[in-house]
């Protein structure tokens, strides 16, 4: 029974390890959680579960273990993320359908959904229209549409509410999409190259040390340099869609502050054009000329975009042509002003790259970095800071 | 695990003591770790009461307490000992008879302190999140075994008792999956009303019924507010009544209605943020306006 579960939770993308099975069964010869479900629960959560966004995972597989109940975890039993409209898409349908679907179909889909969602005041379930459970619109949970979507935890019956049932850590489970975690794993990266070099320099505490223990005889020591000349421009891109991803960039960039001798950020919305902030609060008050910050940084500051690229082309190609303002210059000669300034550049996409060829500005955005853009995976960071290097 | 080592002797139960309210899921991870001799990771918000869990797990348990407080320039080899070879070198050049013997310059770390305790002590590593990336693979060995050795001296340093080992993490760094896989693991969770009731009980005995109530409104009601930087934690909590009672603030002054249109009493506890007092401000002010 238990090595069932076992297999369960690594199939429900929890890597439990041996090692930490083991633990668990050695916790329960022991006489550990003994007398109840409960405890057991909070025992081989705490045995097998080592990250708490992973608990929101270990509570569905081991609801869907322990009750026989339909297994909800999964990507369709992700819970509603902030900006879940479009997730909810994207885990539904597989990626040759969503390029098979005509744009029509797909903005009307999500308007019905968006309007309907304004229109729901309360809970409902059954009927055929409202977001409810049991019901047979397209959206719900548990429902009979086959191209339905399913929003929250998913059907058959329940009966009370047990503590995994809340689902109380689903806000921390934030392996649903492309952020935190991958950027970490980024942060470690340009880490390593912040510190690679191979000139020799006199280690002087290495010298002292090994000559103390040397009982006085000087015996001198070399180290290889510290290389810590990274010097990194961050360019965000803030506003709609980007939001969430540009937190958690901003956040692991500062952190990664010290990693670099610099570390320089401003934000633009949609493309680059001749104003950059600092401060998205006073974002039209306080900008800043993108030549002044074009004059400021040397040429060896290394450029990292960050940016869906998803606008219209317009926006890039022609004079005027922001959202936002009336640009005198197309987004296009600001962009290539930065990278002549800036030789050593990439460009972040948050967005999965089976989906660039199919919005226009992407395409563009792309030519214009010279194929330097790159998805934000873990492959994808990869090949970017090699390329920065 | 080492044969040479036993658990404690008397598997003693931890549940929470007169000063400290632990939760089922809480003691449940805590007993395992202690019965099976492994360290126990706690992480949490800040100010959930990590770092005094340690604390409470040596009185509630009568064990000795070890700390071992990290900080970026923290080694691995600080926890075990460290070499004073510039004091042996001063003492070579002045002559002195200590110098011949290696083993006056060892000093302990609180890894060896805790191996050589006559009972099982608790052995808290706070915030190991701290330290560089490369800190806790260092120690994976000395925590699965419990044994290290000394090269200076030639001798290999056994744990006498399985320290029970509480490590907690701000989750500034991820930490290596190696190590994880060693650990028990506990994420306290930031607590129910009820539980916070239970809490301020333990730390203010007696506190009147209105006072608390209306406190513990205010601050879950402040911790609701969207875009706070930091959220009040429970410390800051225990910190505020504690000024509420030393200034005598009477209940009224606390309720909801009072509070849309000004700031709490002694704000300052709860809010720690220049950025997060001016937003409430803000809120404040919307509200006055559509009030009128």
């Amino acid at each position: 029974m238990l090595i069932e579960f076992f297999y369960l939770l690594r199939r429900g993308g929890l890597k439990v390890s041996l090692t930490e099975f083991l633990t668990l069964l050695e916790a329960l010869k022991q006489g550990l959680a003994r007398y109840s479900i409960n405890e057991f629960y909070y025992l081989s959560r705490s045995a097998l579960v080592k990250d708490e966004a992973l608990y929101d995972r270990f509570d569905q597989v081991f609801a869907a273990h322990f009750k026989g109940i339909e297994q909800v975890f999964g990507p369709q039993g992700a819970e509603i993320p902030d900006e879940w409209l479009r997730q909810q898409f994207d885990r539904v349908f597989s990626d040759e359908e969503m390029a098979l679907m005509e744009a029509m179909d797909w903005d009307e889909l999500m308007e019905t959904l968006r309007k309907r969602l304004e229109e729901q005041k309360e809970e409902h379930h059954g009927g055929n229209k409202w977001i409810g459970t049991g019901g047979t619109s397209p959206f719900g949970s548990g429902g009979y549409n086959p191209a339905g979507i399913r929003i929250g935890p998913g059907g058959g019956q329940r009966s009370g509410v047990k503590v995994w049932d809340k689902r109380e850590y689903r806000n921390l489970d934030d392996s649903l999409e492309l952020g935190t975690r991958n950027l970490k794993v980024a942060l470690r990266r340009l880490r390593k190259f912040a510190r690679q070099g191979a000139a020799e320099e006199l280690d002087l505490p290495g010298t002292i040390d090994s000559t103390a223990r040397n009982a006085g005889f000087l015996d001198l020591k070399m180290v290889p340099e510290r290389h810590n000349a990274i010097k990194v421009l961050l360019f965000l891109d803030v506003g709609g869609s980007m939001d969430d991803h540009v937190r958690a960039c901003e956040e692991l960039f500062s952190a990664a502050k010290t990693e670099f001798k610099h570390l320089e950020y401003f934000y633009f919305h949609n493309c680059v054009y001749e104003g950059v902030w600092k401060d998205n609060r006073r974002r039209h008050t306080e900008k800043t000329p993108l030549m002044d910050v074009l004059h400021k940084y040397a040429h060896d500051y290394k450029l990292i975009l960050v940016g869906d690229a998803t606008m219209s082309p317009f926006e890039i190609t022609y004079a005027g042509g922001s959202v936002e303002h009336l640009n005198e210059a197309p987004g296009a000669t600001w962009l290539k002003r930065l990278l002549d300034t800036y030789p050593k550049a990439i460009w972040l996409n948050p967005e999965p790259q089976k989906r660039w060829d199919y919005t226009p500005s992407v395409r563009l955005i792309n030519e214009l970095m010279e194929e330097r853009m790159f998805p934000l995976t873990i492959s994808g960071l990869e090949q970017g800071m090699r390329e920065l290097l | 695990m080492s044969k040479t080592t036993k658990p404690g002797p008397g598997q003693a139960k931890f549940s929470g003591t007169d000063r400290y309210v632990a939760t089922e899921d809480l003691t449940t991870a805590v007993n395992a770790a202690v019965t099976l001799g492994r360290p126990i990771l706690i992480k949490g918000e800040p100010g959930t009461g990590k770092t005094q869990l340690a604390e409470e797990i040596g009185r509630g348990l009568d064990r000795p307490l070890l700390q071992w407080h990290i900080k970026s320039t923290t080694k691995a080899q600080q926890g075990l000992y460290e070499y004073d070879a510039v004091a042996r070198l001063r003492d070579s050049q002045l002559g002195d008879e200590r110098v011949h013997d290696i083993k006056n310059y060892i000093i302990r770390g609180p890894l060896w302190e805790a191996f050589e305790q006559d009972q099982q002590p608790v052995l808290l590593i706070d915030e190991i999140d701290k330290a560089d990336i490369e800190f806790p693979n260092d120690l994976l060995r000395e925590l699965d075994r419990m044994e290290f050795y000394v090269y200076e001296t030639h001798e290999t340093i056994v744990a006498r008792y399985r320290p029970i080992i509480v490590i907690t993490s701000n989750n500034e760094k991820e930490l290596p999956d190696a190590f994880l896989r060693r650990c028990f693991f506990h994420y306290i969770r930031f607590p129910d009303a009820e539980t916070m009731a239970e809490i301020v009980e333990v730390h203010y005995p007696g506190l009147k019924k209105e006072l608390l109530s209306a406190a513990l409104e205010a601050f879950y009601g402040l911790r609701e507010v969207p875009g706070l930087k930091k959220k009040p934690s429970t410390s800051e909590l225990l910190d505020w009544l504690k000024l509420l009672l030393a200034e005598d603030i009477p209940p009224e002054a606390l309720r909801s209605d009072d509070r849309r249109k000004t700031l709490p009493p002694l704000h300052g506890a709860l809010l720690k943020n220049e950025q997060d007092i001016h937003l409430f401000e803000r809120l404040i002010f919307l509200h006055q306006r559509e009030g009128r």
